[in-house]
């Protein structure tokens, strides 16, 4: 087991190296950094004066490194338009966006494990059609246009919440519910499978030969062993979700990461943008290894 | 026992399911083919007399504009059979782009194994720690907007879960009892490959192209909704409900007419999947 | 003579109205008995026996005249009440020990927790009794195995702890269905050397379901031989191994070698053909195509005789018949 976790560790430090480099290309290969930094108006002179200015002048494996060093030791540079270090702008972003991916796998998992245990249990009635169908209707949904929806229901004509910024726990309940949406589906049907093959396994047919109640059967015997694979999807929604955060913060002005990158990208701010690649790709890293181990704990077979 | 009894109604159900995924996707594709030749007015004609023109069925709406017109006056039926064009080739090609890397990229490593495999499964892993919609609009954003770029770049985000099932799949192909007694028979690998396991996992991953294919469709709204995608006046179905936003709290429709046919047309290629899967399924259960 | 601890007549098991599994069986066990249902797979017995326990899976009907366990009427007995008697007066055991202990907790949370629900025994209490069964059932260190799951027990471990488990409440009844078969030959003879002083010991009625005709030779004190969903012929095991008189029971047992009996060059007896689905309905003898005595007969109704103190057969042939044909 330890031996295992060493090499989950050592793979993950591997994809992280990988895709530190990866952000660093993906803004060094989009074109000329110091005519995008400049702008259109600019002269050659400016252009010129803003390469030297930002190191873009050296050769591309030095800034490389460069950006290497400094990112490993959490300095990203500074952002070109707001004029403040990378770190600390994502710092005090980083919250309101954990805030809400936090919510949405709340309502996310408050909403798909019950319905998940009722389909299985009325496996191939009316209800659990009823259930699946949610799913399909849940994995159609465009989080942009269901966010607008609620905006306008909720927020305009019933006036229940409000409708975009970030000052109170209220702002966040619409998000959460839009975020919450993507990942319900596939936590719905994960849960859904993992209690019919649970309820057909032989240690439920033990349990049954034990007189044990309904309720202990279904929430102690099987739920238990049809958790271990929802935990570790849960983990790696959690970190889709605050990857898909940029749309949903850029609709209801949720002043998160994602829409820190929304407007960087739309200023040309770059270090901030491959910033929150990485920062979000490690989180993403972070989650997956987190689930590794809770399914260890919750799994004896993998304990040892 | 009981799940072979349960089957009969089972099928019928996943069969109506898929029939009404074709059905569903077959129009709008029709719609996509054919409809700009059809409808009577240009999608890119502003006409600001005749601005936020409402559908045929609220009061004031004629038949003229049956689903209105937008801001600008443009006819917004046109526009929405004309964004079915952008949607599903968008759809079409990210699918051809990503199922050409991620199959290969599976099939190597469950063919091969090994080191091979161990490649494989790193490039994957590191495909999906990051995160897809940010480095899209990134990239999007900094090369500016264009109808190839989101092809290219969802085509090379998306690949991810064509080389799983590939992956897996080719595993499962490699180890059948056929297959082996094809190697002891000496055929050569690329006659396996191309004789017993392309032709096994084909199945598996028409039903991921569906799947892919709606994810597709879904990040090209949302990057052209965030003004990152296809560039206007193009009316992607993101972009028309991007530009109705400011217009939704007064009438609301503007929204709805684009992020329905949105809805739908997702809804129905994740239909035609699950009703594929299910069949291809059942087969393999007989 | 006393009352049976278990009865069933005309017991009948149908899946969804296509198949029926169990046509009519019929069975009864006494007070610290082993009885022995034996028969081909696909013949019902398993059904049988998830049947009277009442473990039947969902969709399936369930009928008979006669299902009593202790004088009590299980028939219409709601799901509640009937748990109360499963792992309390009545107990099973599986198959497949390697899939029927859960692999998420311990042998010592799975075994107390028969005891707290049923007699709401205290944890500590519960545990001593757990650690007392298993060195019943011949587990050395009962007190570490207690602390192990599932997956650190070989499977003769766990059809062990699947016992001693059965035993926790102290019933009257054990139904056991092919406790042995997944297990290795020698491990086989020391859970059924188990079963064998258990049922001594405490008393226990043991219903045992099996295919393997040595393991009735060697345990049973009653034999009911189960045909496509029927008990076709029910004897003493002596008796019934001397005198079967149903065609598919002596079919049965000429495939079995016996030393000194079969002669080496002698080809071993096999019954042509597989078990039968029938349909809900079916009319007259289940055995007719397969048997070597058919008559036009065995289409009709098809008695049930005796044939000699407690032995019943199900067959149109008169209970002579083997000795007629013998002299013939």
């Amino acid at each position: 087991m330890t031996r295992f976790l060493l090499r989950r560790l050592a793979v993950a430090l591997l994809v992280a190296m990988t895709v530190l480099t990866l952000s660093f290309m993906l803004t060094r290969l989009s074109g000329d950094l110091a005519i995008s930094i400049a702008g259109p108006n600019a002269t050659q002179e400016d252009v010129e004066l803003i390469r030297r200015a930002y190191g873009l002048d050296r050769p591309l494996t030095v800034q490389y490194f460069d950006w290497i060093g400094r990112a490993v030791l959490g300095d990203f540079g500074t952002s070109y338009f707001f004029r403040e270090r990378v770190s600390t702008l994502i710092g005090s972003r980083l919250p309101i966006t954990l805030t809400l991916g936090l919510v949405g796998l709340g309502i996310a998992l408050v909403v798909a494990i019950p319905l998940g245990i009722i389909a299985a249990v009325r496996e191939g009635s009316w209800v659990d059609r009823a259930v699946m169908l949610v799913a399909l209707v849940g994995q159609a949904m465009p989080s942009f246009w269901l966010g607008l929806l609620l905006m306008v229901v909720l927020g305009l004509q019933l006036q229940w919440l409000p409708i975009s910024g970030t000052g109170s726990w209220e702002h966040f309940v619409m998000p959460g519910i839009v975020l919450a949406f993507s990942a319900i589906p596939a936590l719905m049907r994960l849960t859904r499978s993992g209690m019919v093959e649970a309820l057909a396994s032989d240690y439920i047919r033990t349990a049954r030969a034990k007189g044990l109640t309904r309720l202990s059967i279904l929430a102690k015997h099987a739920l238990r062993n049809a958790a271990i694979p929802v935990v570790s999807i849960a983990a790696v929604q959690l970190g889709f979700m605050l990857g898909g955060s940029i749309v949903i913060e850029t609709v209801f002005a949720l002043h998160g990461v994602g829409f820190l990158a929304w407007e960087s990208i739309s200023k040309n701010d770059f270090p901030v943008v491959q910033a929150v690649v990485l920062v979000l790709a490690l989180i993403y890293i972070g989650l997956t290894l987190l689930a590794d181990l809770l399914n260890a704990v919750l799994d004896p077979r993998l304990r040892a | 026992m009981s799940a072979t009894l349960a089957a009969p109604r089972g099928r019928v159900r996943h069969r109506l399911g898929l029939a009404l995924g074709v059905l569903i996707v077959g129009f709008i594709g029709l719609a996509a083919i054919f409809g700009p030749a059809l409808t009577p007015h240009d999608p890119f004609a502003q006409d600001l007399g005749q601005r936020l023109v409402v559908p045929f069925w609220m009061e004031g709406g004629s038949l003229e504009h049956p689903l209105g017109t937008d801001q600008l006056g443009r006819d917004y039926l046109a526009r929405l059979v004309y964004g079915a064009r952008i949607s599903m080739v968008i759809g079409v090609l990210t699918v051809i782009a990503s199922g050409l890397i991620g199959i290969t990229l599976g099939v190597l490593g469950g063919f091969f194994g090994g080191r091979v495999d161990d490649v494989v499964l790193f490039a994957i892993t590191c495909r999906l720690s990051i995160p897809v919609v940010l480095v899209a609009l990134a990239v999007v954003g900094l090369m500016g907007n264009s109808f190839t770029l989101v092809i290219l770049v969802l085509g090379l985000l998306l690949w991810d879960r064509f080389a799983v099932v590939a992956r897996s799949t080719t595993m499962q192909v490699r180890n059948l009892d056929y297959v082996s007694a094809a190697w002891c028979a000496g055929s050569s690998r690329v006659s396996i490959l191309a004789r017993e396991v392309l032709p096994n996992i084909a199945t598996h991953l028409a039903v991921v192209a569906t799947l892919e294919m709606a994810l597709a469709i879904l990040l090209e709204a949302a990057l052209s909704f965030l003004g990152l995608g296809v560039p206007p006046p193009l009316p992607s179905w993101g972009l028309m409900i991007a530009e109705a936003k400011d217009y939704m709290y007064f009438s609301p429709w503007v929204i709805m007419v684009p992020g329905v046919a949105l809805f739908v047309l997702v809804f129905g290629i994740n239909l035609l999947g699950d009703g594929l899967r299910d069949m291809l399924g059942a087969q393999d259960a007989r | 003579m006393t009352a049976p601890l278990l009865d069933v007549r005309g017991l009948k098991v149908q899946f969804g109205g296509h198949t029926a599994a169990v046509r009519g069986a019929s069975l009864s066990l006494r007070k610290g008995e082993t009885h022995c249902l034996v028969g081909e797979s696909g013949c019902g017995k398993s059904v049988t026996a998830l049947a009277v326990m009442g473990l039947l899976a969902r969709g399936a009907r369930r009928q008979a005249e006669v299902l009593s366990f202790a004088g009590q009427d299980l028939r219409n007995l709601s799901e509640g009440r009937m748990s109360r008697l499963r792992g309390d007066r009545m107990a099973m055991i599986f198959q497949e020990p390697m899939t029927s202990l859960n692999p998420a907790y311990t042998v010592g949370s799975q075994m107390t927790e028969v005891l707290r629900r049923h007699r709401g025994t205290p944890r500590a209490q519960a545990v001593d009794r757990a650690a007392e069964l298993l060195g019943r059932v011949g587990i050395t260190a009962p007190g570490m195995r207690l602390g192990q799951f599932p997956h650190q027990l070989s499977g003769g471990l766990r059809q062990r702890v699947m016992i001693a488990m059965a035993l926790m409440c102290e019933p009257e009844l054990l139904v056991a269905d092919e406790p042995t078969t997944a297990l290795d030959v020698t491990v086989q003879a020391q859970i059924l050397r188990l079963l064998a002083a258990l049922q001594r010991e405490l008393g226990l009625g043991i219903l045992l379901i099996t295919h393997d005709l040595g393991i009735v030779a060697r345990i049973a004190d009653r034999v009911s031989v189960m045909y496509a969903g029927e008990v076709v012929e029910s004897a003493p095991t002596a008796q019934l191994f001397a005198a079967p008189r149903h065609p598919y029971t002596r079919g049965l047992l000429s495939c079995v070698p016996v030393p000194g009996k079969v002669r080496r060059d002698e080809p071993l007896g096999s019954i042509p053909g597989v078990v039968p689905r029938l349909p809900p309905g079916f009319q007259g003898c289940a055995f007719r195509d397969r048997c070597p005595h058919a008559a036009p007969a065995c289409a009709g109704p098809v008695p049930r005789q005796p044939a000699g103190p407690e032995h019943e057969f199900l067959c149109t042939l008169p209970p002579d018949w083997v000795r007629r044909a013998e002299a013939a």
